[in-house]
């Protein structure tokens, strides 16, 4: 029975979408208040189904419902309840309907926090959002259907992925898809304001709060996917450069610029197409990664279901939704007046080139991604780029961007003098080049890339608090003053801070780690670098659904123990493949990562692969630091402010340190 | 206002890749070895042990490798086409029995008919490796100087002989040795 409420629920959230995509379409063009008026509630019913269906296919899982084949194929009664749970996102059809969910809980968002918006203008804005509902509920209604039954119902189920058994990973997906989804609504708002062809800087201002959300939980989906493929793939490294990864990355990086972009058309009213543009982009590149994942167009570790039906289903609607959204652009955009003028010599000026590289940056690992399906569509072949094209592009792009960081900070907006920041740009300069080779003298070795790196992080660093000083340049840093400033100008330096962080992260991680594999006996030891690795064997386990092999791995450094380390190999009983769990010992500047290989011989021997991980952690605590950024940001008061906009010109132009 | 329509573009640009690269398989890997000479190997022939064969006997002529075992279902399915290609006289076919029981292989050829100019015997497998074998039946096709200019996985149909193999054949018969 629950399975069919479910699927009841489904269709009936189909409906409200289609009340809520068309209805207030045709209200909009004819004015019909009643129409217009149908959007909020039909929005409202739309997440209560969706809720509704979702929390059946919960219970499915919960309560084994091998009936319905999702279920069976991917759980069974050994697997614990927590994952029972995840596993409803574990595979094709749960994902979709977790992502039919998330736009539903957007949706429903954007209907309580919109009191400050003009009834027609939200009508639109639902309409789009139900347009694209429309579509995911009508993809997973004929091609993926979560509900399906089968006709014999299996006694056992066969099991959640074992690679997804992860606390990390149960909670990765949710948040990913927060973050890509919320996208949508910046889209919804930049498409319900070029459809009504007003394209002012109150829909920037609107949209600017629901970004920035989207972007934490981008910001944080992505960092947990990174620490889990850490922890969890046992290779060592954190970012991989897979299609799947990019697909996270790329909307990252546009929803970054459009977050930027978003500040200079909400506080100068210019720019007003690129963001548009922009909020098209970031949403259309979330919609492509959905593409990417579930299409099989690509091979990829994470894609652990594909279709290539289910992939031409998404590339029309990619067609629709995408191509529609440019087309409209196409025609709207050249109306649209930017009112803010801006001399070169500006911080607009500093942001456009920052966006500009931020977009370049996109498509190149957009370019890079598709490469081998473009090199197969033209004949020559199959090549793909790896992680060297990658890192060369990140690098590249990644050292103007990071300059353009510290001078976007603290010129002035509309007009600047150079003879002003000279100086001060100077000599931060040449404090960041020396604090930079004072920092290389401590690694073991010297490296042009690290110098490089190091001197990026302290000028972020050294800028940013300049920055961050120059509002109280005429008057004392009282408590008073700091509770004067806005929460949105402490998100800006702490989210750039974290930049910092993560800057310093990279660089000596990508430098410094070492790696060994090593064959040891019980009792033997391996010395790397200053840390002694003692092997005292392994012995075998048994968990709730997996049985294995967890060693013991003790690390000493000058006689003194710092690490016991046990390393896991586990078989789980419904599936051959064995998985690593590998042992971190976890520090702020270096973690030491010990994985179990393969047993050598009766002696007891095992292959091990040993990591000595530099400041690894700071590159998810840059992230977060710079998700932190984003919240503060976000709780500004001037987004809750009513309906009537206090001219920006007066405030912005007063404090040259103003929040971008 | 010309600039306002390049991301559309651009986005129908990357559509029509993206519906190209739908149609095909992602999982195809295409043989580092298309473009090298093949390598050389000098193995016991099937019918007549002492003898050896290697790709230099070959030389100056076009001909298919074909490697198989007798306990593979690919293999039988593609055997009346490769029989019915070796009596149209266009190319020489050379069977590789990869890692096979000499026993075995003899008596299906007696059975179902011999396709194949030579057989030769790959017990060890060593040679599999060296053509990078990973699942029987695997074609390869050498060009006149010994080069391998196409390789195909999995059973060989009408579609791939007549479509494919044959008209290549039939070029790099017309290339200098």
């Amino acid at each position: 029975m629950i399975p069919e409420l479910g699927q009841f629920a489904l269709i009936v959230a189909l409906i409200c979408a289609f009340i809520q995509a068309v209805l207030p379409l045709i209200g909009s063009f004819t004015r019909i208040p009643n129409l217009i008026a149908v959007a909020k509630p039909a929005a409202q019913a739309q997440f209560l189904a969706l809720s509704v269906a979702f929390a059946c296919l919960v219970y499915a899982f919960v309560t084994h419902d091998f009936s319905v084949a999702y279920v069976a194929q991917n759980s069974n009664t050994a697997l614990p309840l927590i994952y029972r749970v995840s596993a409803v996102w574990g595979a094709h059809e749960g994902s979709l309907l977790l992502w039919a969910l998330t736009l539903g809980i957007w949706t429903f968002a954007v209907t309580i926090f919109s009191r400050q918006i003009p009834s027609i203008m939200l009508a639109r804005v639902l309409s789009v959002m139900g347009w694209i509902s429309i579509g995911f509920l009508l993809f997973m209604i004929i091609t993926s259907n979560p509900f399906e039954r089968l006709l014999t119902v299996p006694t056992q189920g066969k099991d959640l992925n074992p690679l997804l058994q992860d606390f990390g990973l149960a909670i990765h997906p949710p948040m990913l898809y927060i973050g890509y989804v919320g996208f949508s609504v910046a889209f919804a708002f930049a498409i319900a304001a070029m459809w009504s062809g007003r394209l002012d800087a109150a829909w920037a201002r609107w949209s600017r709060p629901w970004t920035n959300v989207a972007w934490i939980f981008l910001t944080l989906g992505i960092t947990l996917g990174s620490w889990w493929a850490y922890y969890e793939l046992g290779w060592g490294g954190w970012w991989f450069w897979d299609p799947v990864e990019n697909a996270s990355l790329m909307p990252w990086i546009v929803g970054t610029a459009l977050v930027h972009s978003l500040a200079v058309t909400d506080k100068r009213s210019s720019f007003k197409a690129w963001t548009a543009l922009l909020a098209i982009f970031a949403f259309s590149l979330s919609l492509l990664g959905t593409f990417l994942v579930r299409s099989g167009v690509l091979v990829s570790v994470h894609s652990f279901a594909s279709d290539p039906e289910r992939g031409l289903f998404i590339l029309v609607f990619l067609v629709l939704v995408v191509g529609s959204s440019l087309l409209l652009y196409a025609t709207r955009a050249p109306l649209i007046k930017s009112h803010g003028h801006f001399a070169l010599f500006s911080r607009e000026t500093a942001l456009l080139l920052n966006n500009v590289i931020l977009v370049v940056l996109a498509i190149s690992i957009l370019g890079g991604t598709l490469f081998p399906i473009i090199t197969v569509a033209l004949e020559l072949g199959k090549y793909s780029v790896g992680a060297p094209y990658f890192n060369f592009i990140f690098v590249l792009l990644g050292t103007p961007l990071a300059l353009l960081l510290g001078f976007g900070q603290f010129t002035r907006w509309k007009q600047d003098n150079f003879e002003r920041i000279v100086r001060p740009a100077s000599i931060q300069i040449v404090i960041s080049i020396i604090l930079g080779g004072l920092t290389i003298l401590l690694m073991p070795h010297f490296s042009v890339y690290a110098l490089l790196g190091m001197v990026l992080a302290w000028w972020v660093a050294i800028s940013t608090v300049y920055s961050f000083l120059q509002r109280f340049k005429n008057k004392s840093i009282s408590l008073s003053a700091l509770g004067k400033t806005p929460p949105s100008y402490y998100g800006t330096h702490i989210a750039h801070l974290g930049v910092m962080i993560f800057c310093i992260g990279i660089t000596i991680t990508s430098i410094y780690s070492s790696k060994k594999d090593v064959l040891l006996k019980p009792g033997d030891s391996y010395q790397m670098s200053e840390f002694s690795y003692r092997f005292e064997g392994a012995k075998p386990i048994v968990g709730p659904n997996y049985r294995g092999y967890e060693g013991l791995v003790i690390v000493t450094k000058n006689e003194k123990i710092i690490a016991e380390m046990k390393p896991q190999k586990r078989i789980y009983f419904s599936q051959q493949n064995p998985m690593t769990e590998a042992a971190i010992d976890a520090g702020v500047t270096r973690d030491l990562f010990v994985a179990l290989g393969e047993q050598r011989g009766a002696e007891g021997a095992w292959t091990l692969r040993l990591y000595y991980k530099p400041f690894i952690r700071w590159i998810w605590f840059g992230a977060v630091i710079m998700a932190l950024g984003g919240m503060i940001a976000t709780f500004d008061k001037r987004y809750r402010r009513a309906k009537k906009r206090v001219a920006v010109k007066a405030t912005a132009s007063a404090a040259p340190g103003a929040p971008a | 206002m010309l600039k306002y329509i390049v991301p559309l573009v651009l986005f129908v640009v990357l559509i029509v890749f993206l519906a190209i690269g739908l149609q095909n398989d992602p999982r195809y890997i295409p043989s580092p070895l298309i473009a090298k000479v093949a390598p050389a190997f000098s193995l016991p022939r099937l019918y007549a042990p002492d003898a050896k064969f290697g790709p230099d006997l070959l030389k100056g002529k076009v001909w298919l490798l074909n490697a198989w075992t007798s306990d593979c279902r690919g293999c039988r399915a593609e055997h009346p086409y490769l029989l019915e290609l070796a009596s149209q006289d266009i190319v020489s076919l050379v069977g590789l029995n990869y890692r096979d029981s000499n026993q075995l292989a003899k008596s299906l050829l007696d059975q179902t008919g011999n396709p194949y100019r030579i057989v030769v015997t790959d017990n060890s497998g060593s040679v599999g490796i060296d053509y990078g074998i990973y699942a029987v039946p695997e074609t390869f096709l050498i060009d006149r100087k010994g080069v391998i200019r196409y390789k195909y996985i999995g059973p060989l149909g009408p579609d791939e002989i007549y479509g494919t193999l044959v008209p290549l054949i039939k070029r790099l018969k017309q290339e200098p040795a």
